[in-house]
């Protein structure tokens, strides 16, 4: 399936930049931050309850390759692939890296995102949900996952979010939805 | 508005997690609702719900900013497995719930005989849908509140309230809608041998699948089909109740169209026959959507409560794109 | 099997179908002269519209069953929201009629005086039916969607408790009414169309694979429950009656099937060879009771 049309893709000039980026390094920071986040947030392993030990594919569709993520209730562990090398998943959730980003960070709501075919799913719905429930939960931010000190995170994050709208709205991104944490907590 | 009304307007949100707890207390809500993470509650999904620290934790977020915690244990004891829900009840009476939202009628007797002063709510899965039924409840176990279900007309809600004092009345005004009398409804465990008053799940996730057929979505539930998606065509979480079926040899949303219950029209007319609270469904929504529906009936309710006007058009909005219904609120719904 | 356990007994539920006057009126005739059952549910569950057509003819029908020998219950409406529904329940009641109630509404209009409940009320577990054996329940009809596993724990030592044990299972009740949906007629002008499907009308999956079938505002399954393959364990679990749910079929052959392998007088794999030949709206299924979803059919492997 052809996901090239799906809202906030990346252009194919960028897509096909990022085939030629070499993975290994990727992978390294692909587990650092999933690292950072699982530190950040003890509970997240047991919200995900009997569904920590799946592995998901996370799929930014308009990227060549795939992530491979299994939570673990104590280590976790992150592949980097090729997405034609992809396989030995529970659950595979696909779209667009910006949508993926916006999910994790909370500018959208997953359901929404289901519903109107920005994001797909595939394999193991109640693991999909549970790790959808669990990341809801995590209150992720920008700097939390690269595991920035307490006192830059307020900055970092609006200048993040800033860039990232600007993106968003260049590549027709659904609109967001989501609570604004900076702007709760002016 | 009159100004004879016994409590004033309660807008009650949904809290499926500790984060989306605080999301909606800072979003205005007036009450939380939310449940422990196990099968004594109507949404027992994967990842979501409250242990028992999260719970402790939540309350006292939700008390510090002077927002009232609702805790479900809403679905029907297990056979000899009772403890689970009666624990479930001391625990959050001793959590600190300003309520508790029950459905079974031995754990409403449990908690009334335990807990003497705990303010007790009666759940939509009890389904009581007449005065008599509402007075069995309040006579027998004091119960303080009870949650309409989803069959009546604004007119039948009327009447009910009426009759229901001092019990009071809660509506629910936005989000999923069930079909079906709330409580009373096995097409879940007729397909998938889970319920919601069994296990606390409709069409769990863990029986629900999606695949991809000649460019087209097939959703199941239990290995029926349920719905097909045309590509590009909005998608919606298979509830068997809202598939697409076939009868009399034509296909069609047999039982209902995959809408969502958006009653914000009726809200000053709700609020004018003295309904005390509107709920908002959607535990097992994002806080995204939470945040936004909250802040837009929040601002509804006070234009109502201090008699300015409201502003329709934003609540509209919140739908816009999908389709909504009033629901059974109308007559014209049956 | 050994004649020194305790009887099983056997009800006839309510028909939940709108049939003809003369049809319905024909039933009872039939099940009255002919039928092994012990005790015969009548009266209108499922649509109070439907009511005006069944008063005319049940006093000459209750007449007919109790001189064939049968204990009569009046069942009522399984969900009343109306004023002149709830009246007319309260009019049962205060009859002195011997009532079967289907919703938390007529136990409350009860006030505590005998009477028996229906498969339409929910409980789940032995202290929620405590409680409404206090409140004269004297005996109750759990839920189809139980398992056998929980039947066991409620029923043990009381002596109460019925078990949908034939007949397609009800499922849920709405405001709404599908029969006239698919009609394409509303509700308030409805024109009885529900009266067209004997056994309610079959809906499949719209790849055409059968699934449920509607009665009015009633969903119940495709599959046509028969215990027949759990009668010991029932009786074993301390189930003391059997509720046979009229289907188009031939009802009193189904009754004496019943009869005849509660009695030992028939195996129970004879007793579902002998269901099996009658017309039945669907292949039948005990998944409910064994504890997998219910529309699994005997022949599914789990």
């Amino acid at each position: 399936m052809d996901h090239s049309n799906m809202r906030g893709a990346l252009p194919p000039v960028v897509s096909h930049a990022a085939g030629i980026l070499p993975l290994f390094p990727l992978e390294i920071a692909g587990r650092h931050l999933l690292a950072n986040a699982l530190a950040a947030r003890p509970s997240f392993a047991s919200r995900l309850g009997e569904h920590a030990g799946r592995t998901f594919a996370i799929d930014p569709v308009d990227c060549p390759f795939v992530f491979l993520m299994t939570p673990g209730q104590e280590q976790p562990s992150v592949r980097l692939v090729r997405r034609k090398l992809a396989s030995g998943y529970d659950a595979r959730i696909a779209a667009p890296l910006l949508v993926l980003i916006g999910m994790i960070d909370g500018t959208y709501d997953g359901d929404a995102l289901f519903f109107s075919r920005d994001l797909v799913i595939e394999g193991d719905t109640g693991a999909v949900l549970a790790l959808r429930n669990a990341i809801e939960n995590a209150e992720l931010d920008p700097s939390t996952v690269l595991g920035l000190p307490r006192n830059l995170r307020g900055p970092f994050n609006r200048a993040t979010r800033m860039a990232l709208d600007k993106l968003r709205h260049a590549l027709h991104a659904p609109e967001e939805s989501g609570p604004r944490r900076e702007d709760r907590l002016s | 508005m009159n100004g004879t009304r016994p409590s004033p307007l309660e807008l009650v949100c949904p809290a499926g997690t500790p984060a989306g707890l605080r999301t909606a207390v800072d979003a205005g809500a007036h009450s939380v609702y939310c449940g422990f993470r196990d099968e004594t509650n109507a949404r027992n999904f994967p990842g979501l719900n409250f242990d028992r620290a999260e719970m402790r934790e939540g309350v006292a977020y939700a008390h510090d900013r002077r927002v009232k915690v609702l805790i479900a244990l809403n679905t029907f004891m297990r056979a000899s497995t009772t403890d689970l829900w009666k624990k479930g009840v001391d625990d959050a009476v001793a959590a600190g719930a300003d309520a508790l939202i029950l459905a079974d009628a031995a754990l409403v007797a449990y908690a009334r005989r335990n807990h003497p002063k705990q303010r007790l709510h009666l759940s939509v899965q009890a389904a009581a849908a007449t005065p008599e039924a509402i007075a069995f409840y309040r006579d027998h176990f004091g119960v303080a509140r009870v949650v309409l279900p989803r069959v009546l007309t604004v007119e039948e809600i009327a009447r009910l309230t009426a009759q229901a004092a001092p019990c009071e009345t809660e509506v629910f005004v936005f989000g999923g809608l069930c079909v079906m009398a709330e409580g009373r409804c096995m097409l879940s465990s007729y397909a998938t041998g889970k319920s919601p008053n069994m296990t606390g799940v409709c069409s769990p996730p863990s029986h629900v699948d999606y695949r991809e057929e000649n460019e087209e979505l097939v959703a199941s539930v239990g290995g029926f089909t349920v719905e097909r998606f045309a590509r590009g065509e909005p998608a919606g979480y298979p509830t068997l109740c809202k598939g697409s079926f076939r009868a009399r040899g034509t296909a069609s949303h047999l039982f209902e169209d995959p809408v969502s219950l958006n009653a914000v029209e009726l809200l000053p007319r709700l609020a004018e026959i003295g309904v005390t609270a509107f709920k908002i469904e959607g535990r097992q929504r994002g806080r995204a959507y939470v945040a936004t529906v909250v802040q837009a009936f929040r601002r509804a309710l006070d234009a109502i409560a201090s008699g300015a006007k409201v502003d329709f058009n934003e609540l509209r909005a919140l739908t816009e794109g999908q389709r909504d219904t009033t629901g059974a609120y109308k007559k014209a719904w049956r | 099997m050994s004649n020194s356990q305790p009887r099983l007994s056997l009800t006839l539920g309510p028909v939940l179908f709108n049939w003809s006057g003369e049809r319905w009126t024909d039933f009872y005739n039939r099940i009255a002269d002919e039928a092994p059952v012990d005790r015969v549910c009548i009266g209108e569950v499922v649509c109070s519209k439907r009511k005006p057509f069944r008063d005319e003819v049940i006093l000459s029908t209750v007449d007919r069953l109790e001189r064939g020998g049968k204990e009569v219950v009046y069942s009522t409406l399984a969900l009343p929201t109306t004023k002149r529904e709830i009246r007319d329940i309260r009019d049962m009641v205060e009859a002195g009629y011997l009532i079967e109630a289907n919703d938390i509404a007529t136990v409350h209009l009860l006030g505590g005086r005998p009477h028996v409940i229906g498969p339409f009320l929910n409980i789940y577990n032995e202290e929620t039916l405590a409680l409404h054996r206090e409140l004269g329940a004297t005996r109750i009809c759990l839920p189809p969607e139980l398992p056998l596993e929980s039947i066991r724990l409620i029923a043990k030592g009381n002596e109460v408790v019925e078990v949908f044990a034939f007949g397609r299972a009800p499922l849920a009740l709405s405001a709404r009414c599908y029969h006239a949906r698919a009609h394409g007629v509303p509700k308030d002008a409805c024109q009885f169309v529900c009266d067209r499907d004997a056994d309610g009308m079959d809906v499949t999956t719209i790849d055409g694979r059968p699934f449920l079938a509607v009665n009015g505002i009633q969903t119940m399954g495709y599959v046509v429950t028969a215990a027949t393959h759990q009668i010991a364990a029932l009786r074993d679990a301390g189930v003391v009656s059997l509720r046979l749910s009229p289907q188009s079929c031939d009802m009193v052959r189904v009754i004496r099937i019943f009869r005849d392998v509660a009695d030992g007088h028939m195996t129970e794999q004879e007793a579902t060879e002998a269901l099996g030949v009658l017309e039945l709206p669907g292949p039948m299924s005990d998944g409910f009771l064994r504890g997998v979803p219910g529309v699994r059919h005997f022949d599914e492997v789990d």
